[in-house]
C-alpha cells in the first residue's frame, strides 16, 4: 500500500495529532470487516490449509463415488443417476463443514497464541467480534465450495446460470451456519485435540445423516427421523434443487427450495444467536 | 492537565473458587506518573492488571480509570487504555504493519491518519524498517517493541504493562525503560506495570508491593527503603541462630535470621560491624553492610524473603 499523502501534508496532521488523542469513531463495521479481512489472509497464508479443505472431500468424492458407481440406483425426477452424480452435493457440503469448522479452530489458536486477549479489552463489542470470525469462516467455506462447483460437468450435470446463482446463496448460508456451530464447538475450547473428538463425535454424523451419502427413503425409521430433524439434510435437499434448476417453475422444487433456505437461514441465525450469547457470558474468572 | 487521579482502585478484592487473589487493595494513580504492582508470583499483581484491563469484573469493590468505572463503563475504559500482556498478542502469520493496521481498526482508526500513526509508533520504537516482516520473523525483543506500539498506537492516556522485561536481555530492557520515560514526560502517559524484579521496580516513580492479594507497602522507592532505615547489616556464621541469640543479648539489637543469614537493621552499620568483631572474633565469616532496597521493605513488611511463599517457579533472580 502507498501513502497517498505528500510530506507536507504528513507533517501538518502529525503536529495535530501529537497532542490530542486521534478520533476515534463508534464503527460498527470497520473493526469487523478488519478482523473478517485477517481470517482470510491467514488461510491463504497456510497453504496446508487450503489443500485440506479441499483435498480430502475430493477423495472422498472420486473413491466413494466412482467406488459405488452403478451399485447405486436412486431415481430422482424419474432418470437414474450414478453414485458420483448423488454424492455431488454431499461432497459439496463436506468441503464446506470442513473449511467452515477448521477455520474456527483459529478461535483455539487465537486464544493460544493471545491474539484474543488483546482483541477482547478493544472496543470491538463482542458481537462484533463473534461476527468477524464467522463471517471469515463464511467467505472461506463459500470460496473452497464455488471452486468445487466447477466440477459439476464431471458429475454430468450442466447446471443453468440461475441455477449457480442460487447454489452459490445456499452455499453462503449454509457456509455460515456451519461456520457458526464451529464457533460454538470452539470458543469453550482449550486445545484443538479436544476439538477434534467434538468433530468426529459430533459434526461428521450429523453430516452423516443428512442425506449426503444416502436418502432418507430407504432408511430405517429412526435414522430417517433424526434426518428429519437435521437442519443440513434441508440444505442438501435445496442443493438437490439448485443444480439441477431449469427454469420450470414447478410447485414441487420451488417450494423444496424455499423450505431449504428458510431453514438454512433459520439454523445460521439460531447458532449466530448463540454464539454471541456464549461469547458475552464468557467473562472468565479463572486463570 | 488536571490533578484527578489516573487509577482509583478501591477495596478490590477477587476469588478463583475459594482462593482470595486479592483481598481487599486500595490504591490511587497520579496522571502521568510510572506505578510499579511488584509482588512475587502468585501474589495478586496479574489478577489486578486483569481486572484493570477489562479481562474480568472483581469479585468486590470497584476500579475506576480517568473517572469511568472499569466494569460499567468497559467501552469508555478500553478507548482510553493501551494494554500490553505478559504473553505476545501478535498475530504471527501477519506481517508488522498489518498487525497494527488491524489494532488500529479495532480502536476506530483508519485511514491516512492511521498509516501515519502506525509510522510514528514503529520509528519511536525503532522498528519502522522491520514494517514488512512477519511477526515470526522477529526476536524477542523486537516483538516487545512492537507489542508496545501496539499498545500505544491510539494514544491511550493509560498504558498497562504486565511484566513488560519478560524474555528481554539487559539492552532491551533498558531500551524499554528509557522509551517509557520519555512517553511520560513528553506526552504525559501514565503507566502502570507490574513486575517481580526488584530493580525494575526501583525505576518507577512509585511502588505498590502486593503479597498474598494484600497490599503491604506503597510510596516511592526512596521513601520506602527510608522506612527501613539507612543501613542494613548482613552476617554469616556458622551456627546462625545461635549467633543471632547471643548478638541479641550482648548489644541489644534486633536481628533475625533469613536464608541462613544474620539480618541486622542498625545505623550506621560500620559502627555495628566493629563491635560484632569485637564481641565474636573468629565466629564470623562475613559482614555485609548495605542501604535498604525494596527487597528490605517486602522482607520488613512480610517477615520473609521475596521467593519463599506462593512462588512456584521464580522466573530470574536479581
Amino acid at each position: 500500500m502507498t501513502n497517498p499523502n505528500p510530506k507536507s501534508e504528513i507533517s501538518d496532521l502529525k503536529s495535530e495529532t501529537s497532542n490530542l488523542t486521534p478520533e476515534i469513531s463508534d464503527r460498527f463495521w470497520l473493526p469487523v470487516a478488519s478482523l473478517w479481512f485477517r481470517e482470510v489472509v491467514r488461510f491463504y497464508r497456510q497453504p496446508s490449509r487450503v489443500i485440506g479443505g479441499l483435498a480430502s472431500p475430493l477423495l472422498f468424492w472420486l473413491l466413494i463415488g466412482s467406488g459405488l458407481g452403478s451399485s447405486f440406483r436412486h431415481t430422482a425426477g424419474g432418470t437414474d443417476m450414478e453414485y458420483l452424480e448423488y454424492f455431488f452435493p454431499g461432497t459439496l457440503t463436506l468441503i464446506l463443514l470442513f473449511t467452515a469448522i477448521f477455520s474456527t479452530v483459529s478461535i483455539i489458536e487465537d486464544r493460544r497464541e493471545g491474539f484474543l486477549q488483546a482483541v477482547l479489552v478493544s472496543p470491538i463489542s463482542r458481537s462484533g467480534m463473534v461476527l468477524s470470525k464467522i463471517l471469515g469462516g463464511t467467505t472461506l467455506a463459500g470460496l473452497q465450495g464455488f471452486l468445487f462447483l466447477l466440477l459439476l460437468p464431471a458429475a454430468g450435470i450442466r447446471p443453468t446460470l440461475t441455477g449457480i446463482a442460487l447454489t452459490a446463496i445456499l452455499i453462503l448460508l449454509a457456509a455460515f451456519a456451519m461456520t457458526a456451530l464451529g464457533f460454538l464447538v470452539a470458543w469453550p475450547m482449550e486445545s484443538t485435540q479436544g476439538f477434534h473428538s467434538i468433530m468426529n463425535l459430533f459434526l461428521i454424523p450429523l453430516w452423516l445423516l443428512s442425506g449426503a451419502l444416502f436418502p432418507p427413503d430407504g432408511a430405517s425409521t429412526p435414522i430417517r427421523l433424526c434426518m428429519r430433524a437435521n437442519p443440513l439434510s434441508y440444505t442438501i435437499e435445496g442443493l438437490r434443487v439448485t443444480m439441477y434448476w431449469n427454469g420450470s417453475a414447478d410447485s414441487d422444487p420451488v417450494r423444496t427450495l424455499l423450505i431449504s433456505l428458510a431453514v438454512t437461514t433459520l439454523f445460521g441465525l439460531v447458532t449466530f444467536a448463540a454464539s454471541v450469547a456464549l461469547a458475552q457470558h464468557n467473562i472468565r474468572g479463572g486463570k | 492537565m488536571s490533578d484527578a487521579p489516573a487509577v482509583i482502585v478501591d477495596r478490590l478484592t477477587h476469588r478463583y473458587g475459594n482462593r482470595d487473589a486479592l483481598r481487599g487493595v486500595s490504591l490511587q494513580v497520579a496522571p502521568a506518573e510510572i506505578f510499579g504492582l511488584l509482588g512475587p508470583n502468585g501474589g495478586g499483581k496479574t489478577t489486578l492488571f486483569r481486572i484493570l484491563s477489562t479481562s474480568f469484573p472483581p469479585t468486590e469493590g470497584t476500579a475506576q480509570i480517568f473517572g469511568d468505572d472499569v466494569v460499567a463503563h468497559a467501552s469508555r475504559v478500553r478507548r482510553a487504555m493501551g494494554v500490553v500482556f505478559q504473553a505476545p498478542s501478535l498475530d504471527k502469520k501477519l506481517t508488522v504493519a498489518e498487525n497494527l493496521w488491524h489494532h488500529g481498526h479495532l480502536y476506530g482508526l483508519s485511514g491516512p491518519a492511521l498509516r501515519q500513526q502506525i509510522d510514528e509508533m514503529l520509528t519511536r520504537v525503532g522498528m519502522l524498517d522491520r514494517a514488512g516482516d512477519r511477526i515470526e520473523r522477529l526476536s524477542g525483543g523486537q516483538q516487545r517493541r512492537v507489542e508496545v506500539a501496539k499498545g500505544l498506537l491510539h494514544r491511550p492516556r493509560l498504558l498497562l504493562l504486565d511484566e513488560p522485561s519478560t524474555g528481554l536481555d539487559p539492552g532491551a530492557r533498558r531500551d524499554l525503560w528509557e522509551y517509557l520515560k520519555m512517553a511520560r514526560d513528553r506526552d504525559g502517559l501514565t503507566i502502570l506495570l507490574t513486575t517481580h524484579l526488584m530493580d525494575e521496580a526501583e525505576q518507577c516513580d512509585r511502588v505498590a508491593i502486593l503479597n498474598h492479594g494484600e497490599l503491604v507497602a506503597l510510596g516511592t522507592p526512596k521513601g520506602l527503603s527510608a522506612t527501613v532505615g539507612d543501613e542494613i547489616v548482613w552476617l554469616q556464621a556458622n551456627d546462625p541462630e545461635q549467633i543471632a541469640g547471643r548478638i541479641r543479648d550482648t548489644l541489644a539489637v534486633n536481628c533475625t535470621v533469613l536464608d541462613n543469614t544474620v539480618r541486622i537493621e542498625h545505623s550506621p552499620g560500620h559502627e555495628l560491624v566493629t563491635r560484632l568483631f569485637e564481641q565474636f572474633p573468629g565466629e564470623i565469616q562475613s559482614v555485609t553492610v548495605r542501604r535498604p532496597s525494596l527487597d528490605d521493605v517486602f522482607i520488613q513488611r512480610t517477615g520473609h524473603r521475596f521467593w519463599e511463599e506462593g512462588d512456584d517457579e521464580p522466573k530470574s533472580q536479581i
